[in-house]
């Protein structure tokens, strides 16, 4: 028979209250970070005084969103990043976000594979999270992550999502500066036009260019670009960056184009304007998320609706509404 | 379930109750280049509903530990076939005991000959999982261990 041969020794441990983790994590503490953010992730209601006042001591960090289609070179980009940011004396912190699975709700997160090198060199803190497949609460779970890495002092901030699915460019459209990365030879020329991701960029860059193929997919870049393709309510016209993540050729001038809007987010107040975008996407992806909890609290009533519906005897839109008790349920 | 979950009625954190979602770091130390097995692992207990982080290859027991404190994990898996596992645990026991991350329970899976267990347990592995063992006692080991442990 196969057995397994356990240490006499069980383990034990106390769930610490998020109340006496805040003074750790203002203090740059990592388990502390690490478990804040566990809680924020699993949406605990005893986590959210200490939130609450975490969200008071951020605002610091300037946040950057890196997107773009699976293998375009987004972690290898962000670990070529932390190391250049590090040789500034500037600790990084990452939250890269990978699909879970529809089936198991499990996830494989492999992004850290590629930045454990340089996180553990540069003093970054990366973490990986699942997308958990709920609605706004990817966005809820997330940009409160980030506001315990700020918190904490880490500056800038990195989220790493994938270029698809409305969650993660609802996410990465939170930051300050996004980054759309394209890579040359993933079949067609503009992959982010085929996302529907071309204007969310404040930035164009194009990962792989010690590859011959990457002038052609640049030059396609510069050229819709030219047909306009500006972010909506942005006064500036993004640049088009070619990078090498494996080289390190041009990741300097790449960091300093995320510099560059930044300072023209200060200078032109548009920064403002950022952070209102922010705070609407942040209260009504978690709006969202309420509402859908609400309607998990009471299954039963959904599920006399969902009947309802499936017979015919009732209109989705009267169910909705009857859901969110905006309508006398017939 | 997960939803359920998140709309909080599940925080009664009796001491015998698992996290929501487990989280694990599956692990490859020192010069070490079998990496299927670690694959398969992560393929398991993802399909079991865990979210698993891979470090991937060549890793010193120093970042793994800084990894599975980052990410939060209840579990750190590590899979050895190079036969240094003696030096490479204790090794990884060590860093855990410093950095106060004595809450990350250790199993140990792999090609490791049974004349070395308590080798390994003394160095704080909680758990040794043999090569034949089929995946449901892979996920059973975890979940119970965490369970065990409790919510942190
Ligand atoms: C395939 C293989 C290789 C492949 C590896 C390919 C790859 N990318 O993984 C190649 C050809 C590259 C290779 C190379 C070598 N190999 Co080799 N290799 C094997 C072999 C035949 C099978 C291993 C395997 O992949 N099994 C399939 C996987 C799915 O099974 P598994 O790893 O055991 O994992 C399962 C369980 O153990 C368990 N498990 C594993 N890890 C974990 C972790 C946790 C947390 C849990 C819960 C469970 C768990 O779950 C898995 C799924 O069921 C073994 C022989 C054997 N019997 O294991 C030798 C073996 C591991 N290799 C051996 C040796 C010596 C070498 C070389 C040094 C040979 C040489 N002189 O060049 C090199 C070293 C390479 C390196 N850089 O490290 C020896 C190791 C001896 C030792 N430990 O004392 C073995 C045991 C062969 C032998 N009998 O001598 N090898
Ligand atoms: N040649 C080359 N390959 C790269 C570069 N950046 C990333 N890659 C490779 O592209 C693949 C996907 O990279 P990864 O960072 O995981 O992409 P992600 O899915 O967007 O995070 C990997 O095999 C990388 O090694 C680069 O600058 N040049
Ligand atoms: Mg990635």
């Amino acid at each position: 028979m196969t057995v397994v041969t356990h240490s006499t020794r069980p383990r034990r441990a106390a769930y610490v209250p998020s109340a006496d983790l805040v003074k750790d994590v203002l203090a740059g503490r990592a388990i502390a970070i690490a478990r804040m953010i566990s809680r924020a992730e699993e949406g605990y209601p005893e986590a959210a005084a200490a939130l609450a006042e975490l969200y008071r001591h951020g605002g610091k960090a300037h946040v950057i969103g890196i997107t773009g289609v699976p293998g375009a070179g987004k972690s290898t980009l962000v670990s070529a990043l932390i190391k250049a940011y590090a040789a500034e004396g500037r600790k990084v912190g990452v939250i890269a976000v990978d699909p879970s699975s529809p089936y198991s709700g499990g996830a494989i997160l492999g992004d850290r594979v590629r930045m454990s090198e340089t996180a553990a060199a540069g003093g970054a803190f990366v973490r990986s999270m699942a997308t958990r497949g709920h609605l706004g609460g990817l966005t809820r779970a997330t940009l409160q992550a980030v506001d315990v890495l700020d918190a904490a002092g880490y500056d800038p901030v990195i989220i790493e999502t994938v270029g698809v699915g409305q969650d993660e460019v609802e996410v990465v459209t939170a930051a300050h500066t996004v980054v759309v990365l394209s890579a040359p030879g993933l079949g067609d020329d503009i992959q982010a036009i085929k996302a529907g991701i071309l204007e969310i960029a404040d930035i164009h860059a194009v990962s792989k260019c010690d590859k011959p193929e990457a002038a052609a997919t640049v030059s396609a870049l510069r050229g819709m670009l030219a047909l306009g393709g500006e972010r909506p309510g942005s006064r500036r016209a993004p640049p088009v960056l070619p990078v090498s993540a494996v080289s390190g050729e041009r990741i300097g001038e790449l960091k300093d184009a995320i510099g560059a809007h930044w300072a023209h987010l200060n200078e032109s107040g548009e920064r403002v304007e950022r952070q209102r975008a922010m705070g609407r996407t942040r209260i009504l992806g978690t709006a969202r998320h309420l509402f859908q909890q609400k309607f998990q609290e009471a299954p039963e009533t959904l599920e006399r609706q969902i009947r309802a519906v499936a017979e015919r005897r009732m209109d989705p839109a009267v169910a909705a509404r009857a859901l969110l008790g905006w309508e006398e349920t017939p | 379930m997960r939803d359920a979950n998140l709309a909080g009625e599940s925080l009664s954190t009796g001491p015998a109750e698992a996290p929501d979602t487990i989280r694990v770091l599956v692990a490859k130390l020192g010069l070490d280049g079998h990496d299927r097995g670690a694959k398969v692992v992560a393929r398991i207990l993802r399909d079991a509903g865990m979210e698993v982080v891979y470090t991937g290859l060549y890793k010193t027991p120093k970042d793994v530990v800084q990894a599975a404190i980052q990410e939060d994990v209840d579990v750190i898996g590590v899979s050895l076939l190079s036969g240094s596992h003696v030096p490479l645990f204790r090794e990884l026991g060590r860093c855990l005991r410093e950095e106060g991350a004595g809450h990350i329970l250790v199993v140990a899976g792999g090609v490791i000959p049974e004349q070395d267990y308590p080798a390994l347990l003394e160095g704080g592995v909680d758990a040794i999982v043999p090569q034949e063992a089929r995946s449901d006692l892979i996920v059973t080991t975890i979940t119970d261990l965490v369970t065990a442990r409790g919510r942190i």
